[in-house]
């Protein structure tokens, strides 16, 4: 990375982490979201770990964490995205793009501000999931791989939902960066094991990566490390893909600008 | 009803609901959203049929109602997203100068919940029959489901209308959405009260009215006619009619003396 790349990346990535961080209105759906979720499945579905077949490692708080922390890293870098749509309604975006010697550096600085937002919630609901009694079996190393793997998903959902963003330039896309990761993580193994879904849902999370990244994140709550290899390598290619598409949606903006 | 209170409910009520109509981004994610997660959650949970205790081998009967509360909640959202318009436009302001009568206002304005409530009620009846689901109760059932989701629109959308003419602002009418969304998943949403492993979660889902919402629906699809369970839906659901219209009455009376 240059030096004006780095530049760029540091002021863009620090105005979006301040903006987060000193409003409310920005933090409070990012973190309800994840805390609902872990709250409703954790308190009202863990007779679900009664199921014949339900084979996990450690309790139904730590297999529900599994996918409120990927759901948290997700919705971090979508929420971002609409952070990048506002920021081209009001003008902003157009200015920065006029004054900023290194356009690459704008998207490392959105990523920044997607990475810190993740970092935050995530945070938040581990602490939840901890006091709430999730029992961690893994150690060191899988925690590493636990919270890598979540922040290489935040990327992907970040990088996915600048292109969106800097495509259209409008808060109207909301819902074109929302609905794919919503549906993303919800056709996939959520409440119970792979194994134990059925009907068509089953065949879409057979082909759906999620599904790998949940099972490995549940094998490293449970100190059973899952399917590490291929959730890194889908995770790293899935990164590649979405920084591509918002390399595309730079230049798009660039030629409107 | 005067012909003169006619008149302006009809007027305000066919305002109203072509308005809401007439926005996809309103009626769209109303149909989908709650689809979607009855298509996710009866794949997905079909195994917790196993659990000794669950009332049905189908988990799509039984998660069928949670569609109907859901889309009352998008109802309270577009309730409240147009009020909240009207107030900022200042069409409100306008409407205070003229002869018309507050209740005429009120009842207008949530006509437009009312045609969507109705369009998402037999969207979520013929997708759930299509997917496989059966009502136990019949056609009576299903017009019976019809007129109970119907109800709960109204309630929640009587919850977006007060929001918004409490607060004139559309942004107040989002920042609940969450709240309410919160109160569709401490309920009997996803297992019956019954079989809520975690105390204090089973607590709060028998304090709260979404729970019998989604009892008196789920009562029609799965046993048939329970007189309790659908005394207790409409019960829950009128009561939360009656004292979210009474807040928006309230409401729109202060803004009506402020403009």
């Amino acid at each position: 990375m240059t030096a004006g790349t780095r530049h760029v990346a540091f002021a863009v990535g620090w105005r979006g982490a301040h903006n987060y961080f000193t409003n409310p209105a920005n933090i409070i759906p990012g973190l309800l979201f994840p805390l609902f979720f872990f709250t409703a499945f954790a308190g009202g579905l863990s007779r679900v770990s009664s199921i014949p077949g339900f084979d996990y490692g450690t309790n139904y708080t730590a297999f529900v964490y599994g996918f409120v922390l990927l759901q948290a890293s997700a919705f971090g870098g979508t929420f971002t995205g609409f952070s990048i749509a506002s920021d081209f309604e009001s003008g902003f975006a157009r200015r920065l793009m006029l004054a900023a010697p290194n356009h690459n550096g704008i998207i490392v600085g959105y990523w920044l501000t997607g990475l810190a937002r993740a970092v935050f919630t995530i945070a938040i609901v581990t602490v939840v999931a901890l006091a709430a009694g999730m029992d961690v079996v893994g150690g060191g190393l899988d925690l590493l791989g636990l919270f890598t793997l979540a922040l290489l998903v935040n990327a992907a959902a970040t990088l996915f939902g600048s292109g969106v963003a800097m495509r259209l330039r409008s808060m109207q896309a909301g819902p074109a960066m929302q609905v794919p990761v919503f549906l993303a993580l919800f056709l996939a193994p959520v409440w119970v094991p792979y194994d134990l879904l059925t009907g068509w849902v089953h065949a879409a999370a057979t082909l759906n990566p999620v599904t790998r990244f949940l099972e490995t994140e549940r094998g490293f709550l449970a100190g059973e490390p899952t399917h590490v290899g291929l959730a890194f390598l889908l995770a790293a290619g899935l990164v590649l893909a979405a920084a591509a598409w918002a390399r595309g949606g730079l230049r798009s903006a660039q030629r409107a600008a | 009803m005067s012909a003169g209170l006619g008149l302006q409910v009809g007027t305000l009520a066919r305002r109203s609901a072509l308005r809401t109509l007439r926005q996809p981004a309103m009626v769209i994610p109303a149909l989908f959203f709650p689809l979607l997660l009855l298509a996710v959650n009866s794949g997905g949970l079909q195994e917790t049929t196993r659990l000794p205790g669950f009332p049905t081998d189908r988990y799509l009967d039984f998660v069928l109602a949670v569609c109907f509360v859901q889309g009352g909640l998008f109802a309270a959202n577009s309730a409240g997203t147009n009020m909240a318009s009207d107030v900022e436009t200042g069409f409100i302001s306008r409407l205070a100068l003229t002869p018309l009568r507050r209740a005429a206002l009120l009842v207008g304005q949530l006509a437009g919940v009312v045609a969507l409530g109705l369009i998402q009620a037999a969207t979520f009846l013929i997708a759930g029959l299509l997917a496989g689901a059966g009502i136990e109760a019949g056609v009576g059932g299903a017009l019976t489901i019809t007129a109970l989701s119907l109800l709960i629109s109204l309630g929640f959308g009587g919850i977006g209308a007060f929001v918004a003419l409490r607060t004139g602002s559309g942004e107040a009418v989002q920042g609940i959405f969450p709240l309410m969304f919160a109160g569709l998943f401490l309920s009997s949403m996803a297992l019956p009260r019954d079989l809520i492993e975690s105390d204090w979660f089973r607590v709060v889902a028998t304090w709260n009215p979404v729970s019998y919402m989604l009892e008196g629906i789920r009562s029609l699809v799965i046993t048939g006619w329970d007189a309790e369970a659908l005394a207790l839906g409409f019960g829950c659901a009128g009561g939360v009619a009656l004292i979210s219209l009474a807040g928006a009455s309230s409401a729109l009376r202060t803004r009506m003396v402020r403009t």
